[in-house]
């Protein structure tokens, strides 16, 4: 008997003007101990098939075919208030964000007991204590002490170890995990990974597994469903399908995903997936307009140079300094980024690396120590007109495509913005010209211009960052996590189209991310930051095969391994 | 904790004296005080004495100080139409105001919560698109118009409500109460559903978006999917987190509520501050409009205490930072 058994899934949400089929003609099935990962890149429908599973479809979401059975019992016909009852008792189910999924306003404990007591009608006494219990099942140290806290209480991992103890209230027979480890950093997403794989042999319940994260995938699940566009383009073992994948999807999106072992000199190219023009022939940097005016004085040591750099913050303030407390975000970080080389710094959330970029592109001035760019001493210069050549020498690309460009704008105007800003342009004609050469560069072509950033993909407008970026003629490039919120398609695009330009125009990049094995890919020197605290820093290569630090060999350990990858056809670099 | 309550108190201290400036500065600029006490056959002479003998010729600060410390203690001197205190007159006509608002803000309460709630349930109900049809008349009529259209429809052809004044009201010490008679209760119906009306259809609007949004969260989702009952998820989880935008617009609205019940004192002749106000314009009594315009100041500061202290009752993370600052 199959715990759960999906018969030809077909979900689909009308609206006005036409019908779209989330899920189309999908069957899987899930036994008891067995861990099923559902794989896609966004909008492949594998969220909805979860949110089917509970009878939660998002309005106007709805079922149009197919049956679901949990054990042998036909579940999808069921009115809303049997459904309920399946829902927390039968199927748990855990969502991506902990930050977001416990209700603010509410302790641990009333919201265990709620729970527990609705679904096993135990008395409010022996609820309290199974909720002690199973918070210490997830691994919550002095649960006695932590119940009676608030979410805000817990930190990023301990809410998802609370949400994991909401799942398993009822001793379910079915867990849905959607995206569970997505919003956590690499060493708390082993952590949870392995709690959920302990409690599911523990327990014996089945597991479904939502990512997009092909790393996770390898690390916990038996077996692996490949989604895309609402169909099962793929079914089986995941040994098999992360080594010998059948389908071209899946070949596509296995050789996207970025490789922890061996630097490749670029990313396959992807097919399948969205359109991008391809690129016009490679810029000849001596004759194309964003060589000219590069003029600039060659350092004579590093390009970019920083001396003991201390940043503090004041978390709370007070009237008097002894009862101010502060909070040093970096501190005593040293380092120097070559001209022409990719630097990267890697570390956890709150590690300071975004904050050491800020204060290199001057968003925020250090309490001690200085930046020193071109041999120029950049946190000495106070007067605005002083610092912008310097500016204009330095541009920044962020994490988030969506929140980085001026809705209200046109792409044409948002690229031109800089350039108006340093009067990089004579006329209106030239700028355009401009314009419209950089937007091709990235690969979207001149019709973009006239767009306005809402009508473009996440993976687009990360490249419309990258020309407005280009438009200064800029030497220096921060990328802060440029493809974290992007799918690991679409990164290895934008990634390709950052080394090419970096081969291209000679670029500095300082490149800072999360992703380890994106790091290997892209950077030729590696600093790794814990803390504020630069802990260790040498050549990528090195710095893979061997680590010096406890804590960098931490977080290479916590590497999603993806062992049995093909070498098939790549073109490794040859630093390896 | 503490330190924050102190220094709010330490800002409403700053706001009143402000407003208590604004109030002596009538009495300076609006008219000369000595013309609006004594009558046109007082001689030169009289007026300059009478002036020495108030302290009208001291410094502008000792005035201001003297004014400050009166006001303090309640005490905004004669009024020139009325010929007595104007504390007197304040402790009559106080009572009347604060009941009405009272019964307004738990009315605009009391139906505005549920049909806010009710409205972002059944978003597409017959039902709940009636109400926001109503409440956008509400919000859009002018609060006379609405006083006078009750007047007429029940006062006047169903003869049902009495039109004017507080009907029979029983004295309980200082305090004056239309509570207890029936005659009372039937006078308050029509003014406290016409200053109503206005925050009913704002706290409802309030409830619905804040609601929509909160009912959108994860941890609504996660509640469901846990298998909570509906009831439960709504009311448990959703409803207790729109509550802090709405404590911060009640608190602003009651304190409007006493503030601006004049037009709908004047429509149906309540004899509470409002009306007193009005009349003292049209008479240029200045202590009434001054000691007016800082009891309405008072009012507002105490109201926002008030909220800002709910806050931390509402919201668990606020009083966290007590407990970060003790290094935990």
């Amino acid at each position: 008997m199959k715990l759960l058994e999906i018969q030809n899934l077909e979900i689909q949400f009308p609206s006005r003007k036409s019908t779209l089929t989330a899920v189309d003609n999908v069957s899987l099935s899930v036994d008891r101990g067995d861990i099923l990962g559902i794989v896609g890149e966004s909008g492949a429908g594998k969220s909805t098939v979860g949110n089917a599973l509970i009878g939660l479809l998002e309005p106007p979401g709805i079922m149009t075919n197919g049956k679901i059975y949990l054990e042998d019992q036909r579940i999808d016909d069921l009115p809303e208030s049997e459904k309920q009852k399946i829902r927390g008792k039968k199927i748990g189910m855990i969502f991506q964000d902990p930050l977001t999924s416990l209700n603010p306003l509410q302790t641990i404990e009333t919201q265990l007991v709620e729970t527990i007591d609705l679904h096993l009608q135990i008395g409010e006494e022996k609820a309290r204590q199974r909720a002690m219990e199973l918070l210490g099942q997830v691994g919550i140290p002095d649960p006695e002490i932590r119940v009676k806290q608030y979410p805000h209480q817990f930190s990023g991992g301990m809410r998802q170890r609370v949400v994991v103890a909401l799942a398993l209230c009822a001793e379910p027979t079915l867990i849905i995990a959607d995206e569970p480890t997505t919003a956590l950093d690499v060493s708390i997403q082993a952590q949870i990974l392995d709690l959920m794989r302990v409690l599911c042999k523990q327990k014996n319940v089945g597991m479904i597994i939502i990512t997009h994260d092909m790393g996770v995938i390898a690390d916990i699940t038996d077996r692996v469903a490949v989604m895309y566009h609402g169909n099962l383009v793929e079914h089986g073992h995941t040994a098999k399908i992360l080594g010998d994948p059948d389908h071209p999807y899946t070949q596509s999106l296995i050789s996207a995903v970025p490789r922890p072992d061996v630097k490749l000199v670029r990313f396959p190219q992807v097919t399948y997936i969205e359109d991008i023009e391809t690129k016009k022939e490679d810029i000849d940097i001596s004759s194309h307009w964003l060589g000219q005016g590069q003029n600039f004085k060659s350092a004579d040591g590093p390009l970019i140079k920083l001396n003991n750099i201390t940043m503090r913050f004041t978390t709370k303030p007070a009237i008097l300094k002894k009862n101010r407390i502060y909070l040093d975000a970096v501190k005593n970080v040293s380092l120097d980024i070559k001209e022409g080389e990719v630097f990267g710094l890697v570390g956890e959330s709150g590690s300071g690396k975004s904050t050491l970029a800020r204060i290199i592109c001057g968003l925020y001035s250090p309490l001690l120590g200085e930046v020193i760019f071109s041999d120029t001493n950049l946190t000495a210069l106070k007067r605005q007109e002083e610092l912008d050549p310097f500016r204009r020498q330095m541009q920044m690309i962020f994490q988030d495509p969506f929140s980085s460009l001026n809705p209200r704008m046109r792409v044409h105007d948002i690229v031109a913005e800089p350039i108006w800003f340093h009067k990089l342009a004579s006329s209106k004609s030239e700028a355009s010209d401009i314009i419209i050469d950089l937007l091709e560069h990235v690969g979207l072509g001149s019709q973009a211009a006239t767009k306005y950033p809402h009508e473009f993909s996440g993976g687009q407008r990360q490249r419309i960052s990258i020309a407005r970026a280009l438009a200064t003629r800029p030497r220096f490039l921060i990328c802060d996590e440029p493809t974290s919120a992007l799918d690991v398609s679409i990164q290895a695009q934008i990634l390709n189209l950052l080394k090419d330009l970096q081969a291209e125009l000679g670029l500095t990049i300082l490149f800072i991310s999360h992703d380890l094995p994106v790091i290997r890919q892209m950077c030729d020197r590696v600093g790794v930051m814990k803390d504020g605290e630069l802990c260790e820093l040498n050549e990528t290569e090195l710095l893979f095969d061997n680590p010096q630090h406890d804590y960098t060999k931490h977080l290479l350990d916590l590497m999603p391994r993806l062992d049995g990858l093909s070498l098939e056809g790549l073109e490794l670099s040859s630093d390896n | 904790m503490f330190t924050f309550i102190l220094k709010r108190l330490l800002q409403s201290v700053v706001v009143m004296l402000t407003v208590a400036l604004i109030a002596f500065s009538l009495f300076r600029y609006v008219g000369d005080p000595i013309n609006n006490m004594v009558g046109q056959d007082t001689s030169l002479e009289e007026r300059a004495e009478l002036r020495e003998r108030l302290g009208l010729n001291d410094p502008f600060f000792l005035q201001f100080y003297r004014f400050a410390a009166d006001a303090s203690v309640g005490e905004f001197g004669f009024s020139y139409q009325h010929r007595r205190p104007v504390k007197e007159l304040i402790a009559e006509r106080l009572p009347a105001t604060l009941e009405l608002a009272l019964v307004s803000a738990i009315l605009a309460l009391a139906i505005g919560i549920p049909m806010g709630v009710y409205t972002a349930l059944r978003r597409n109900g017959f039902l709940s698109r009636t109400f926001m049809t109503i409440s956008l008349i509400g919000v859009s009529l002018p609060t006379f118009l609405i006083g006078i259209l009750l007047i007429l429809l029940f006062g006047v052809i169903l003869r049902w409500l009495p039109t004017f004044g507080r009907g029979d009201i029983i004295e309980i010490g200082w305090w004056s109460t239309g509570f207890l008679t029936a005659s009372g209760l039937k006078s308050l119906i029509m003014p406290s559903i016409t200053l109503a009306l206005f925050q009913m259809t704002l706290i409802m609007r309030l409830v619905r978006a804040e609601m929509l949004e909160v009912l959108r969260a994860d941890f609504v989702k996660f509640a469901r999917a846990r298998g909570l009952p509906t009831r439960s998820v709504h009311f448990r989880h959703a409803l207790k987190n729109t509550l802090v935008p709405v404590i911060t617009i009640t608190g602003l609205q009651l304190g409007s509520i006493i503030a601006f019940a004049i037009i709908t004192e004047s429509v149906f002749q309540w004899p509470g501050m409002g009306l007193l106000f009005i009349q003292a314009i049209g008479e240029v009594d200045i202590p009434v409009m001054a000691a007016y315009l800082v009891l309405i100041a008072f009012f507002f500061v105490v109201i926002n205490m008030v909220v800002d202290i709910l806050y931390f009752v509402v919201d668990p993370r606020l009083r966290i930072d007590k407990a970060l600052a003790n290094g935990q």
